[in-house]
């Protein structure tokens, strides 16, 4: 039993050593067209989930860059790959914008 | 020169409103409710207009952005006069938009590829931003029930950024 507990624990330990910082989820809302929080902190690694409540869908979009769609009543998310400030707006009414402050 | 469903608004506003300022009332919460849904069944059938007859990319998927808001914001309002027990009241300001957008949409029909594509954005932008002003000067102040009000505030937000993905539209036709 001892034996077999053994390269699960190696394992665990070493990929605990791989990534010093566990990867987190940020939830962000959408509500009456507006992100919030607005402006949010992340890491490399961590995936950022914005829940949209309104009754028409958003999109969460980049500039050349990623863009995830976030349909009515529902989720989307993406997971940050690279470090940097990014500015995003939603496509179909780029009134709405949002920011992301992502460290390596 | 178009008679648009926009001068038909602008009209409504320069004129002090009229027909209500000669009588210096404001438009009731069912007629309220008739002109939100009048303007937005506009839009939609406009839409529909544009996804049969453009064949640019960008102007079809607005249309489409179009179709699928308008229809969702006009679901609610549906929703909400039932909830409310209120039976939305035609009147001159929806009769006007509506017979000057039979007018726009027949303007439309006769034309083709890129004149089409231009007068249906450029309408699209002067539409938004004329229905904008009528929510933010009229509709929204004389607004009675708080839910109704809550509704056409967030209509608002939706709008103004149709007018702004209108405009970039129209700024990529170019």
């Amino acid at each position: 039993m001892r034996a077999s507990l053994l390269p699960l624990l190696a394992a665990l330990t070493l990929a605990l050593v791989a990534s010093p910082a566990l990867a987190a989820t940020i939830e962000l809302t959408i509500d009456k067209l507006v992100f919030s929080p607005a402006s949010v902190e992340a890491k490399v690694g961590d995936t950022i989930e914005w829940t949209n409540k309104d009754v028409i869908a958003h999109t969460a979009t980049v500039k050349g860059g990623w863009e995830v769609t976030i349909p009515p009543k529902s989720k989307g998310r993406i997971t940050l790959k690279q470090a940097g400030a990014v500015d995003y707006f939603c496509r179909f009414h780029p009134n709405m914008k949002g920011h992301l402050e992502v460290s390596p | 020169m178009f008679i648009r469903p926009t001068a038909a608004l602008a009209a409504f506003l320069l004129a002090g409103a009229a027909p209500y300022a000669r009588a210096a009332e404001k438009p009731t919460d069912p007629q309220i409710a008739h002109i939100a849904y009048t303007a937005g069944t506009i839009d939609i059938e406009a839409a529909k207009l544009a996804i049969k007859k453009s064949r640019t990319k960008e102007v079809v998927d607005f249309a489409k952005d179009m179709e699928r808001d308008h229809e969702a914001v006009n679901k609610q309002a549906l929703d909400l006069v039932k909830k409310l027990k209120v039976t939305p009241e035609d009147n001159a300001t929806s009769q006007a938009l509506a017979k000057a957008a039979k007018e726009e949409r027949a303007k439309l029909a006769k034309l083709k590829g890129a004149a089409f594509d231009k007068a249906y954005i450029e309408n699209e932008v002067a539409y938004h931003k004329q229905v904008d002003s009528a929510l933010e000067t009229l509709l929204i102040p004389s607004a009675s029930n708080t839910e109704l009000k809550s509704l056409l505030e967030t209509g608002l937000k939706i709008f103004q950024g149709h007018e702004q993905h209108a405009e970039h539209v129209a700024g990529a036709l170019k």
